[in-house]
């Protein structure tokens, strides 16, 4: 069981949660052609080890959040509230 | 008495009577001699400097398409790279389904002929595997459901595989324990393939490495990959924890780990590693004799020759390489098993694990040459490779041998994402935790 510190609700069960994949992933240019986007759409780095990633906490806030997390571990070392602030280290969070 | 084992090349510890074939006979003889007569099934092999295919991965579909290559395509030169031992990656740790009851025409090709080398398999592989088709029974409880379980019964029935719908009544006939009447979610039948069931895993994992290596390939356990070597933009061969391997074609069949192998090839692939659990629950006497979906949620079950219930459910949901489940899935799936069948509240579970498996973009496999030259990847098996392991592996010795896709696999190529032909079967779109 994951406990996610969410920064507006607090610690909550990993079941409030909805995984949204790897947060690194970046829409290319409009004009980037195909093989950008199909690159964009299809492919991914899959880490064994640290990857930022979309959680939707779809049974609180409702809000999307950037974790990053240790895909064998599962440890959590950062979690940010939106896409405009900075990743904050767990202890800052609440 | 064992010529076979002559033929191995460079074994290191290769007792001379590795290769007997079994037989009833030979079981009689050693059962009134002390079984004393019995030896290794295959020979622990070191690796030698060079091959003209290495396959990456000693699961299913690795010791598959290395017998197949060895046995239908004559090419022997072959060795097969284990990083632990034979049988504890994901063939050790599926539930031990076969199957072809798909929805589109060419997967229904493909895994029917999987399931057809699976009833002649225990002869071919002179071991058995206890292939049980005991049937498949997918429960529904929607209108909807009945529909699209019809269509896909008769989607398969015009291609020649049995399939066929059953009744309410007989959904309790076959399964007794089954809760008809459930509140919130009633069944109203079923659709069955009496030609699905069960074979034993390891069985599988066992009979494919000891035919391999009567056949001439190289069974290299505890030998770790740790990189590919390239020549310009193609493979000229692998460092491994063992030494450098040199190869002509490497072909990757590492599902869970396709990723990972894939990057140091300087390639990212449409995959995604998530832990699959399973759960066996104490003995009991008989009271299931087919393999069963519920329709409702996401649960399976099968009992198992031990008597133990063998059920899973979903995967986790999100990105890992653990082998281990998470809480929150198993009392999803423990809900659905006691929505389906309330007798089973009190059975004891006694087991539970996790498998790592390659989630693809789309849902389906990848049997493919990739844009490295000499590359192969058999991967993106996604919950579904066990029941695939003979037709991947015929498959993929195809593709090597001949340098072009088996007709019944072409479909599984890397280029059908770009191109926007991915098949997928549930139409859940490029999110692999969808499928």
């Amino acid at each position: 069981m994951l406990r996610i510190q969410c920064p507006w609700c607090g610690v909550r069960d990993e079941i409030e949660f909805r995984y949204r994949g790897d947060a690194s992933v970046v829409r290319p240019a409009a004009d980037a052609g195909i093989d950008a986007f199909a690159s964009y759409v299809y492919e991914r780095g899959n880490q064994c080890g640290w990857q930022a990633e979309w959680w939707l906490h779809v049974g609180g806030c409702r809000q999307l959040l950037t974790v990053e997390r240790h895909t064998l571990t599962h440890e959590i070392r950062s979690i940010r509230g939106t896409a405009d602030e900075p990743a904050q280290p767990l202890d800052a969070v609440r | 008495m064992h010529p076979e084992s002559e033929s191995q090349p460079q074994t290191t510890d290769a007792a001379p009577s590795s290769s007997g074939r079994f037989s009833g006979w030979r079981l009689l003889v050693e059962g009134l001699t002390g079984q004393r007569g019995w030896s290794r099934a295959w020979a622990k092999a070191a690796p030698r400097p060079r091959y003209r295919v290495v396959i990456v991965g000693g699961g299913g579909h690795g010791l598959a398409s290395a017998y197949y290559l060895a046995s239908r395509y004559g090419i022997t030169d072959v060795a097969v790279l284990e990083q632990g031992p034979i049988g504890l990656g994901n063939v050790g740790r599926n539930t031990t389904i076969i199957r072809s009851n798909y929805f589109r025409a060419d997967n229904i090709r493909f895994y029917d002929y999987s399931l057809k080398l699976w009833e002649g398999l225990e002869q071919e592989l002179n071991f058995n595997a206890m292939v049980s088709q005991r049937g498949t029974l997918n429960l529904f409880h929607t209108e909807a459901q009945r529909d699209l379980f019809t269509r896909r019964a008769n989607l398969m029935r015009l291609l020649g595989v049995d399939a066929q719908s059953v009744s309410r009544e007989s959904v309790k006939a076959l399964v007794p324990l089954v809760d008809l009447d459930n509140g919130r979610y009633p069944v109203l039948g079923g659709f069955l393939q009496r030609r699905g069931g069960t074979v034993r895993h390891d069985a599988v994992a066992w009979g494919y490495a000891r035919a391999a290596a009567r056949a001439g390939v190289d069974i290299v356990e505890h030998c770790e990959v740790t990189g590919i070597r390239r020549e310009g933009s193609r493979v000229i061969g692998v460092e491994t924890t063992r030494g450098p391997i040199a190869a002509d074609t490497i072909c990757l069949a590492v599902a869970g780990h396709s990723s990972r192998l894939a990057a140091m090839a300087g390639l990212r692939l449409p995959i995604e590693s998530h832990v699959l659990q399973a759960f066996v629950t104490e003995s009991i006497k008989p009271v299931l004799d087919v393999v069963m979906t519920y329709g409702a949620g996401h649960f399976y079950v099968s009992q198992s020759n031990k008597g133990g219930l063998v059920y899973g459910g979903g995967i986790d949901g999100y990105n890992t390489y653990g082998q281990r489940g998470t809480l929150p899935m198993a009392e999803e799936v423990a809900a659905a098993a006691v929505t389906l069948m309330p007798g089973l509240a009190r059975l004891k579970v006694l087991r539970q694990w996790g498998g790592v498996m390659d989630m693809s973009m789309d849902g389906s496999p990848i049997i493919s040459k990739t844009a490295v030259q000499g590359l192969i990847l058999n991967g993106g098996w996604c919950y579904g490779g066990f029941k695939a392991i003979p037709a991947g592996g015929m498959t993929t010795a195809h593709l090597i041998a001949r340098g072009e896709p088996h007709p019944l696999a072409a479909h599984f190529n890397l280029e059908r994402f770009a191109a926007g032909r991915t098949i997928d079967e549930r139409g859940a779109g490029p999110f692999p935790f969808a499928h």
